[in-house]
């Protein structure tokens, strides 16, 4: 069990940020595309189905090249156990002693795996997921049988809280707690054994709705926050910034015109203000702080949420010009996301479809709930997965996509 | 039926004394390894026409960029990066070159530089499967693979870790004889029981210790050896195989299982007739597993077998009678050919203080390259005095 990390020493050194070895061949990112969506995908065969790890660029039983990433039975054998007490990687001694299994899977292969405390010695039934580990690089671990990866408590095992950004002892920072779905997700979060959560608001001197019940949350501290505002941001982050261990950024500013239904750009310039330039001045104000806190002990600066929209993938010409300030900000959260990687800080990019709040009035449901939302967010910081689509429209919107991209933006054009 | 060996005299066996840390390159090893088999043969460099190198940290050379930088100009040049699996194939390889005429002297040159840093390197970058699905997971290097492959022995077979320790410690009062050895301190039983964990079952004296160094030998035809007054072994028989058993879930066999018989035949010998055996053994385990694989004993009689013999030099079962590489050190692709150079010195009675009585017949054993989860490479030869 977990135990709530001690007050920190500020005379005693931080420890710095090192990252298990990060490197991989380009297919073996394979892997990684399947984990940062919280999928355990294996390479298999499309003309003999024999499924292969480690990676290959063709098939080992029948030479084929038409190898494909497809989801695999997590089932398999704990054929062998062991300890580490010496490692050759710097992340890895800070750290010892580390668990490690060698998993007959069913599905074929055997495989390497770091291995949860809870599952005994080999010879034993496991279940095997694949997660990001602190490089932000798949890597597979070894769980009791019979569990998910949210049952097995990957954030209780000392050794796989590495792979996860769980809430609990942490503290965050929400940027804007005026909208339903910034007030579930402090709700959330809480619930989750924040540690203490930040909750900006931008218009101070107003009482929004909800005010009263986000005030009575014993974590919550309200503080004024406009993340147009430049020279406010930077006294936030002078402020708290040394002690955020998860920034969520939900701050959003959402009209309904395309192009031709809103003459001139204001609207455009407010949308990219916070959407993509509050993104910016986030990042610049708060990520060096969380950078440097990459490896704090055991309640580390750890992830960096970004609330964009499904509509980042591809323009939504109703939401037109909101949709390409989403765009915007997918495409600087992808630099994001590299200059944290040094760090161990996972930048997780949310990407939801129509939210059920007033600014998709009129979008036929299945909408998307804030308290649904909000979940997955957290759901996506236990679990340690990088990007996430919650709600149907999104889901259905992915896979459209992932199909192809040129199809999705002819049918969102008529 | 395979053709024999006829007329094939292996030679000159030399280890050049290793070091823990090295400032040198591989270059400056390989380089100090052939000056040495020029010494001992007393051939000059022009006579030697045929080349074949094993190094990991030659890199970004390879045997050909060797040839400028050494000023050699051979007319036949092998390049043999099999890790422990070296020594054999590159034996083998030279072997029937030297019988068919394409070259007259064969060195084999196999070695390593060791830097402070170079063994995380090398393991960091050791093979795509090594970096994708083995390094990540705690960068144990081959410790943690072969703590799955021990920690399966023992409980499937019934080994104990004193079992493992008595071939550790008799090979460590083999090396005592032996100038060359990194290890100069005796080892007892009770010593290796309580060493440091390294990777659960595996303790300190389980492990190799990264090193630089070197070693060579020549391949001729016995005329020329005869001609040169240089003692020299024949070569009976080899065996070699890669990624065999692939299907296996943990690896418990390799390729000797397969070949045993085809070398056997070939030698006109079994495993009852060897004077000496040298494994490869980066780990006891290895050292059991080919025990098992090239029947000395069963499968899964290894710890028996060990608990009925003694295997230093002058014991019932002379193995690895240098020290092996677990007490002269692991010199990167040298370790290929520690068990090859050390059989050459006992068939041809130089290995002064620890010299197997009346031994006529040898037997090397290569093991190499753990590509993933399980090492790949797997040959062995026979020679005789």
């Amino acid at each position: 069990m977990l135990e709530r990390p001690k007050r920190k020493n500020p005379v005693l050194r931080t420890r710095l940020p090192t990252l298990p070895p990060g490197a991989r061949s380009r297919v073996a990112l394979g892997l990684t595309a399947a984990a940062a969506l919280g999928r355990f995908e294996l390479q298999q065969c499309r003309d003999c189905g024999t499924v292969q790890y480690p990676p290959r660029e063709a098939c080992q039983k029948c030479l084929s090249i038409r190898l494909e990433w497809k989801p695999q039975p997590t089932e398999g054998e704990l054929l062998s156990d062991t300890v580490l007490h010496h490692s050759n990687d710097l992340f890895f001694r800070e750290r010892l002693p580390w668990r490690l299994g060698l998993v007959k899977l069913d599905c074929g292969p055997t495989v390497v795996a770091h291995l949860h405390e809870r599952v005994a010695q080999a010879p034993r039934r496991v279940v095997v997921a694949a997660k990001l580990d602190r490089a932000g690089q798949a890597v597979l671990v070894a769980l009791p049988n019979g569990s998910t990866p949210q049952e097995a408590d990957m954030a209780e095992d000392r050794q796989l809280r590495e792979f996860t950004c769980d809430p609990k002892f942490r503290k965050v920072l929400v940027t804007d707690g005026k909208t339903a779905l910034g007030q579930a997700i402090v709700k959330t979060l809480a619930a989750a054994g924040a540690d203490l959560i930040w909750v900006g608001h931008s218009e101070p001197w107003k009482k929004f709705a909800g005010f009263d019940e986000l005030k009575a949350i014993a974590q919550v501290t309200l503080l004024p926050l406009d993340v147009t505002d430049s020279k406010n941001v930077k006294e936030v982050a002078a402020e708290i910034g040394g002690k955020v261990d998860i920034l969520v950024n939900n701050a959003e500013y959402h009209r309904t015109h395309s192009i031709s239904s809103r003459y001139g750009v204001d609207a455009a310039r407010a949308e990219m203000d916070v959407n993509y330039f509050g993104l910016l001045r986030l990042a610049q104000e708060f990520g060096p702080a969380m950078r440097g806190r990459g490896a704090d002990g055991l309640a580390s600066a750890v992830a960096w949420v970004n609330v964009l929209s499904i509509y980042a993938l591809a323009n939504f010409p109703p939401h037109g010009t909101f949709s390409a300030s989403k765009a915007a900000a997918h495409s600087l959260s992808q630099c994001l996301r590299a200059e944290m990687r040094p760090a161990g800080v996972r930048v997780i990019n949310v990407f939801p479809g129509p939210i059920d709040d007033e600014w998709n009035q009129l979008l036929p449901p299945p909408k998307v709930t804030p308290a649904g939302l909000s979940s997955a967010i957290v759901k996506a910081l236990r679990e340690g997965v990088e990007d996430v689509y919650p709600g149907d429209v999104a889901q259905e919107w992915l896979a459209r996509w992932r199909d192809n991209p040129k199809a999705l933006e002819k049918e969102l054009s008529t | 039926m395979r053709r024999g060996y006829e007329g094939v005299a292996v030679a000159v066996p030399v280890t050049v004394p290793y070091v823990r840390y090295s400032i040198r390159s591989a270059h400056w090893w390989l380089a100090r390894c052939l000056a040495d088999l020029l010494k001992q043969s007393g051939l000059r460099k022009d006579d030697i026409d045929g080349f074949s190198i094993s190094s990991f940290t030659l890199s970004p050379d390879t045997a050909i960029g060797l040839t400028q930088h050494l000023g050699l100009s051979p007319r036949w040049l092998d390049h043999v990066p099999f890790g422990g699996a070296s020594g054999v194939v590159a034996l083998r390889r030279a072997a029937r070159a030297v019988q068919a005429g394409d070259v007259d002297v064969v060195a084999c040159l196999a070695g390593d530089t060791n830097h402070v840093d170079s063994f995380r390197l090398t393991l960091a970058n050791f093979s795509q499967f090594a970096r994708d699905a083995v390094y990540p997971y705690g960068a144990g290097g081959p410790n943690a693979s072969f703590a799955f492959l021990t920690a399966y022995y023992m409980r499937n077979f019934g080994a104990t870790r004193a079992d493992f320790g008595r071939l550790c410690v008799a090979q460590r009062a083999n090396a005592l004889k032996f100038p060359q050895a990194l290890f100069k301190k005796p080892l007892t039983l009770e010593e290796y029981l309580n060493a440091r964990e390294i990777a659960d079952p595996l303790h300190l004296f389980d492990c190799v210790m990264p090193c630089a160094g070197a070693d060579g030998f020549l391949v001729m035809t016995d005329e020329r050896a005869k001609k040169l007054g240089l003692p020299f072994a024949r070569l009976l028989a080899t065996i070699e195989r890669h990624n065999a058993f692939a299907s296996d879930p943990v690896q418990m066999r390799a390729g000797w299982a397969i070949d045993r018989a085809d070398l056997y035949e070939q030698a006109g010998a079994g495993p009852e007739d060897m004077d000496l055996v040298q494994t490869y053994d980066d780990y006891p385990v290895i050292s059991v597993m080919q025990l098992e694989d090239l029947g000395f004993c069963a499968k899964g009689e290894g710890a028996d077998f060990i608990r009925r013999h003694t295997f230093t030099w002058d014991g019932t079962f002379p193995l690895n009678t240098s020290g092996g590489q677990l007490s002269v050190g692991q010199a990167g692709a040298a370790g290929g050919a520690l068990g090859m150079v050390e059989a050459l010195r006992q068939l041809t009675r130089q290995a002064e203080g620890r010299q197997v009585k009346d031994a006529k017949l040898g037997l090397v054993s290569g093991f190499g390259m753990i590509n993933f989860d399980r090492g790949l490479g797997s040959g062995a030869a026979v020679l005789s005095c």
